[in-house]
């Protein structure tokens, strides 16, 4: 995974709330077994749309997304995060996540920022009134910056290690093989199993 | 103090917690199956690693597969390519599989409990939302992304903060009726899709209680669709009785051993919970959404609601949005909303409960005119036990599709699919645009409503077919 310290560039201002993951990606462009390479099917059923915000020649070249509350609801699938990075995203601003959409992004690297509603009206509004407007994403400070705005946001100690350093989650936990291995020891017999001897 | 339900089992799987870190938590199943998990073995190739623990896994083929010509191989290019990546990952991995074709095949969330895998107290992740329903039976069973499927093949853990606890209780009774999936459909539609944010949810009460596994599995279901972590209800009588005897439950002193076990798995009297909920079971009516999320609903005898309804500015817009996009008028009885696709399946509803229930209210009547009503099993096996009880005659009786088992139409990637603005009332779990078939417009019901709908044409509960007998 690629480290994560700061981010500058401009935004995509997505006036909708509830912009569940059959939205980011519908299901029909989940058949790849790749990772990568999705991009096509980002807000599919909306790009659709001439005037959908996304299509508009000022919005062009984004790598922000500034979204209405509950971002990322519904389904599981990370193609919906990899879809993002994969169309150029790097940040995702929302007033709420999804839990299972953060929990992903945070594990290919998106950054996906909780901040108050009214940050994201503030940013709405100024990305409209000029699209090459450039918001700032700190990591380290854990703030979001356009302008006169400096907003803090929320994220575990953990999470923000691990983008900050790019570490590989499985790894770190291979590192625990003992505790996992004594864990083991001690389960009960009457677990269930899958296959049997 | 006491430990919640949740805080039990939780602190039961934790192999290491250190400070400023999330908790090391043991999977005990993981469930596996074509569209999430290619990604995640490709992963383990790249670095040369193993599944850690193959009899901790299983892998079923449920997303994307036909629900017609299973037996013929997938017309669909690339839903062949999923499938056949899968069958070959599971061959190289040494993971259990069951292919179309199969008697356990199915959507992966009716596999494992029939299979009796689903047990009290245990872990259970899967690379899909609706994992939150094995928590019917006391589990903590959550949804993850590719990436934590590949930590968990590795590895048999995850690192998890530990949610928050909520209860919900529900007191009373349901009137008849009136089912589970109202009961989860009214809460959502009070807590709106981002209620449960951050919560382990437990459903307690004397309404919960007297739920079959199959309504309770409809309950856990869902509880994704109101943002919650997982949803969980302790077991009891019933949950013991539904897995004894199961193919791969406890046997003889194991068994005692287990149920011994879970018989302590309830959230102690002097327990708190970070937050509490509580409902009237006599306010749930049949209830169904007449928007773009499953918050977005209101009981069948109401019309559709009007954008002025909504003080926050985001749901009045967001009403908006979904009546253009369903179309539909501000203050139309919802009872005259025509439909043109009834679809009985899903991990939701697609259980043999559901199915008897569906038939027992089709039986003697015939599907709508200009409506078709599609009945896929979720599973073989309840394939098989409903074709027993001649539920299938029924169902072809009446005009009915009678498919095979899968995910079908709950989210579209097979053939079954809606036309750009036809119109369903689904027993399934999303009412997302497009959902179930670019610009397709979904109506989230109840079995009984589903049923009644598919006679009448219009959305209707069973009360409305033998109003018509009077």
């Amino acid at each position: 995974m690629e480290k994560f310290t700061s981010h500058t560039g401009t935004a995509l201002p997505l006036r909708r709330s509830n912009v569940d993951t059959d939205q980011i990606i519908p299901a029909v462009y989940l058949k790849r077994v790749t990772r990568t390479g999705f991009e096509d099917g980002l807000f599919a059923a909306w790009r659709n749309d001439p005037e959908f915000v996304a299509n508009k020649p000022e919005y062009q070249g984004v790598s922000i997304l500034v979204a209405g509350p509950d971002f990322g609801t519904g389904s599981s699938r990370e193609h919906a995060v990899w879809a993002l990075m994969d169309y150029g995203f790097k940040v995702v601003l929302s007033s709420r996540f999804a839990d299972i959409f953060r929990g992903n992004s945070g594990k290919a690297g998106l950054l996906s920022v909780p901040v108050e509603q009214d940050v994201i009206e503030q940013l709405w509004a100024a990305i409209e009134a000029d699209p090459t407007t450039q918001i700032t994403v700190d990591l380290e400070s854990r703030t979001v910056t356009c302008g006169d705005l400096v907003a803090p946001f929320q994220i575990d100690d953990y999470t923000r290690y691990r983008l900050l350093n790019g570490l590989d989650d499985i790894g770190i936990t291979l590192g625990h093989e003992a505790d996992i291995a004594a864990y083991e020891s001690k389960r009960p017999s009457w677990k269930p199993v899958t296959q049997h001897a | 103090m006491g430990k919640t339900l949740a805080e039990k089992v939780w602190d039961e799987h934790v192999v290491r917690s250190t400070p400023g870190e999330p908790d090391l938590l043991y999977i005990d199943l993981h469930l596996i199956h074509e569209v999430t998990s290619p990604q995640a073995f490709d992963g383990l190739r790249l670095a040369g690693r193993k599944v850690r623990r193959p009899d901790l896994t299983l892998a079923t083929e449920d997303h994307n597969v036909p629900t017609l010509d299973w037996d013929k191989p997938i017309a669909d290019p690339v839903s062949k390519t999923q499938v056949d990546t899968l069958r070959k990952n599971a061959e190289e991995f040494g993971v259990r599989l069951h292919p179309l074709g199969d008697v356990e095949q199915g959507i992966v969330h009716v596999v494992g409990p029939q299979l009796g895998l689903t047990q009290p107290g245990m872990t259970i992740v899967c690379g899909d939302s609706h994992t939150s329903t094995h928590g019917a039976f006391g589990a903590i069973a959550f949804g993850i992304g590719t990436s934590e499927v590949e930590h968990v093949l590795a590895t048999q853990t995850l690192p998890q903060a530990k949610p928050k606890t909520m209860a919900v209780t529900v007191n009373g009774s349901l009137a008849e009726g009136v089912t589970a999936k109202d009961l989860i459909l009214y809460l959502i539609a009070q807590t709106g899709t981002g209620g449960g944010q951050g919560y382990i949810v437990e459903y307690r009460g004397a309404a919960i209680e007297a739920l079959s596994m199959e309504g309770r599995m409809t309950v856990c279901n869902m509880s994704i669709e109101w943002g919650a972590k997982a949803g969980m209800i302790a077991p009891d009588e019933t949950t013991f009785a539904y897995i004894e005897g199961k193919a791969e439950a406890p046997k003889g002193a194991e068994w005692d051993a287990a149920v011994a076990h879970w018989r302590t798995l309830v959230t102690d009297a002097d327990a708190t919970f970070d937050k509490e909920i509580v409902i009237d079971a006599a306010d749930v009516t049949p209830f169904v959404t007449w928007g773009t999320n499953p918050g977005q609903g209101a009981p069948l005898g109401a019309n559709v609601p009007s954008p002025d309804d909504f003080e926050d500015p985001s749901d009045k817009l967001a009403a908006e949005k979904a009546l253009e996009y369903m179309g539909l008028e501000a203050g139309q009885p919802l009872r005259s909303v025509k439909v043109d696709t009834v679809f009985v399946g899903s991990c939701t509803n697609g259980r043999i409960e559901d199915l008897r229930l569906a038939a027992d209210i089709i039986k003697g009547h015939k599907v709508a005119e200009g409506t078709r009503l599609l009945v896929v099993p979720g599973s073989v096996r309840v394939r098989n036990q409903a074709m027993e009880e001649g539920l299938d005659k029924i169902f072809i009786e009446a005009g009915a599709e009678w498919r095979g088992a899968g995910c079908s139409m709950c989210l579209g990637m097979n053939p079954d699919t809606l036309q750009p603005q036809e119109r369903s009332a689904s027993t399934s779990n999303r009412n997302f645009e497009g959902r179930q078939g670019k610009g397709g417009r979904t109506h989230l019901v109840s079995v009984p409503v589903a049923a009644a709908t598919a006679v009448k044409g219009t959305l209707a509960s069973p009360a409305d077919l033998s109003a018509d007998l009077v």
